[in-house]
């Protein structure tokens, strides 16, 4: 027991917390902002692809990093317009788009990862984000501005959402879509726009793996960190601020088992398989669905598509 | 914005059409992709379908990549008739195939000492019973607790995964296989009979097929396939008819969990006669692109299967002869699948373009 105490009470590993945290904010703000509009976003975990991919080959073809960030958030948004015009436009079934998405996102970057480089053994690398060692802060230091990046979008996109008029008009659209329509707003507008701006942070959370935790593309390194996003938001009940305790909450049995692993037996007098240790993160995702749905206050709106005159 | 209007008869011409156009608008993304990548796009397009379908070895190995993928089609098909989006057919596949190794396998060098009469069906209810299982604890979340079984059901894909890793390098590894992560073989006296000589088509097609046949009887003629199609196409009417909408949510879980948990059997006993953890190249994502393309239709599944297959099958042949990644095989899919989606749509909706203005205007006088 002790040894958990003193493994909870270092630095390093409340470091690795926040850094195994930063993609899973930065997916879950974006899950929320689309579906507080009322739509459902299943192309994250490809859209996390392209934009790991995109972001990191810009800086491999020597722009700077932020451009490379700029790059993947485009990518998304790209997409994410792809996912408005057939879930919104189209009113397609946003379960079957958001599959194909992921499916025709996924496949799109691994193809053009294979077609740029067509031989290499080892994965191309590229000089990442250096922690902000200037910064005052303990914790905070050991990060990329990518971490610092997420966590001010969390207050921001809480703003939005609860302080503009936008962000009423936004959170109305994914409650009760024919009120806006009168209101003289454009429902299709608002919601595209809010699954652009939502699959644009899917993008960035995409090329923090490429630009800050790791150097190079790797085919499944998003390894269903997109479909915990999405079970973080049901776990936040759509708010920001606790979209931000669930990333971190996942992060910490993340960080946690990679430590249990380590350690083999030691720490908790348990001899487990180390495939049962990567089990936990995804194991606590579902017991926190389980735990917050009755809870939960959905957007009335979510997956109901939109159009006018119908009832 | 664009405004629908339920198309009350679909001209002949547009339902051709419209699919044709799909077909054609995909052909357009890939052969741009297959030039980037400096290949002469009309060869490789040749060498796709002659590596698909062009010849007796081409067919065979099609059918053989097609059967698991009936199986999984077949299983998502049902499930979102009713609804139910099962997305974890892939999990349920492993768990299928680990269960059957658990009840066919060399155990201890030898296994279970009964006639294959009896144990080659109670593999394959094994491996059934394990992924109806699988699918049953998101089907009650949803129903008891409203929890969103899209999430569940995709994040026990990975739990699942995990687990077959945990027990090929614990009880169920071969401990000849030299170190590789791989179970224990099944029986030989399990091992399904190959349909076709010369080939690796195997009975397990024929399964495939006649589960097929059977579910669209279900769906089509039975009242529990009326009760499932009602529950899909509006729950709360189908409530008001007084129909156990619960209860029918369970049956469809425990029938998709059970297809794909044979897919996983049926490809263990016909193919490689052990798990590893490759042996689904996404068999059970592709299940949903296929049951789609097929409209959810049980038979429209098989055709779906097959040319899934093929092209999977044939850009692995044209790949190798004209230096095409094969990731090119699933932008086909996925192209083919949201160009598909949007043709179904507009074969049954007439849409037309109004600016809001006059859309707002006829609100208000329609109210």
């Amino acid at each position: 027991m002790s040894e958990l105490l003193d493994l909870l009470s270092s630095a390093p590993f409340w470091v690795s917390v926040l850094r195994l945290a930063t993609p899973l904010i930065l997916g879950t703000l974006g899950v929320l902002l689309c579906e507080r509009a009322g739509v459902l976003n299943l192309g994250i975990e490809g859209i996390m692809v392209a934009g790991a991919f995109t972001g990191w080959l810009a800086v491999y073809a020597g722009w700077p990093l932020w451009v490379g960030v700029g790059v993947a958030a485009a990518t998304g948004a790209l997409l994410g317009l792809l996912h408005g015009v057939l879930t919104v436009t189209l009113a397609l079934s946003q379960h079957v788009a958001g599959l194909g998405l992921t499916l025709l996102a996924t496949s799109l970057a691994s193809y053009a990862y294979r077609v740029s480089f067509p031989r290499v053994e080892t994965p191309p690398t590229v000089q990442t984000f250096e922690p902000m060692s200037w910064l005052p802060i303990p914790i905070l230091n050991a990060q990329t501005p990518l971490t610092l990046l997420a966590l001010l979008l969390v207050p921001t996109v809480a703003w939005v959402l609860y302080r503009t008029p936008l962000g009423l008009a936004l959170r109305a659209v994914g409650e009760n879509p024919a009120a806006v329509e009168g209101q003289g707003l454009s429902v299709s507008g608002l919601r595209i726009g809010a699954i652009v701006a939502g699959s644009a942070l899917m993008g960035v959370a995409g090329c923090f793996l490429t630009l800050a935790a790791f150097n190079a593309f790797f085919f499944n390194m998003v390894n269903g960190r997109g479909w915990v996003c999405v079970a973080l938001v049901v776990f936040a009940s759509w708010r920001p601020g606790k979209a931000l305790f669930g990333a971190l909450l996942f992060a910490f049995f993340d960080a946690l088992q990679l430590r249990l692993q380590q350690a083999g037996a030691g720490v908790l007098g348990l001899e487990l398989p180390y495939q049962f240790y990567l089990m936990l993160p995804y194991v606590m995702a579902i017991v926190a669905l389980v735990v917050m749905a009755r809870r939960a206050r959905v957007p009335q709106a979510l997956m109901k598509p939109y159009r006018a005159g119908e009832r | 914005m664009l405004r629908f209007e339920p198309r009350t008869g679909t001209p002949a011409a547009l339902l051709l059409g419209a699919p044709l156009l799909a077909l054609l608008f995909t052909l357009a993304v890939s052969s741009l992709l297959v030039a980037w990548a400096g290949a002469p796009v009309g060869r490789a397009y040749v060498l796709l379908l002659q590596g698909g379908f062009g010849s007796r070895f081409a067919l065979t190995e099609t059918l053989t990549r097609a059967t698991p993928l009936i199986f999984t089609g077949l299983a998502v098909a049902v499930a979102f008739r009713a609804r139910l989006f099962n997305i974890g057919a892939e999990g349920q596949l492993y768990l299928g195939a680990l269960a059957a190794v658990a009840v066919g396998g060399l155990h201890g060098g030898e296994g279970y000492a009964l006639s294959p009469w009896l144990l080659a069906p109670l593999m394959m209810l094994a491996a059934a019973g394990a992924g109806a299982l699988l699918l049953l604890f998101p089907a009650l979340l949803k129903r008891h607790l409203a929890v969103d079984e899209v999430v569940t059901t995709l994040l026990l894909n990975f739990i699942v995964l995990l687990f077959v890793g945990a027990m090929l390098d614990g009880p169920m590894k071969d401990p000849t296989a030299m170190g590789w992560p791989q179970s224990v073989a099944i029986q030989e006296s399990l091992q399904l009979d190959t349909l076709l000589e010369r080939s690796r088509v195997h009975t397990g097609l024929l399964g495939a097929l006649v589960c097929a046949l059977v579910l669209w009887v279900l769906l089509r003629f039975t009242t529990h396939g009326f009760e499932i199609r009602a529950v899909g196409s509006g729950p709360r009417a189908a409530a008001f008819a007084g129909m156990p909408v619960g209860w029918v949510t369970v049956k469809v879980a425990l029938i998709s969990g059970a297809l794909a948990g044979l897919a996983g059997a049926v490809e263990v006993a016909g193919r490689a006669g052990y798990v590893t953890l490759d042996m689904s190249p996404g068999y059970g994502y592709s299940g949903i692109v296929i049951a789609m393309l097929a409209a959810l239709h049980p038979l429209g599944v098989v055709a779906a299967a097959i040319f899934v297959a093929g092209i999977l099958v044939g850009a692995d042949s044209m790949s190798r002869a004209v230096g095409v990644p094969t990731y090119i095989a699933d932008v086909i899919v996925a192209t083919a699948l949201l160009s598909m989606l949007v043709a179904t749509m507009w074969t049954q909706y007439r849409m037309s373009w109004q600016w809001r203005k006059s859309a707002a205007s006829n609100q208000s006088s329609g109210r």
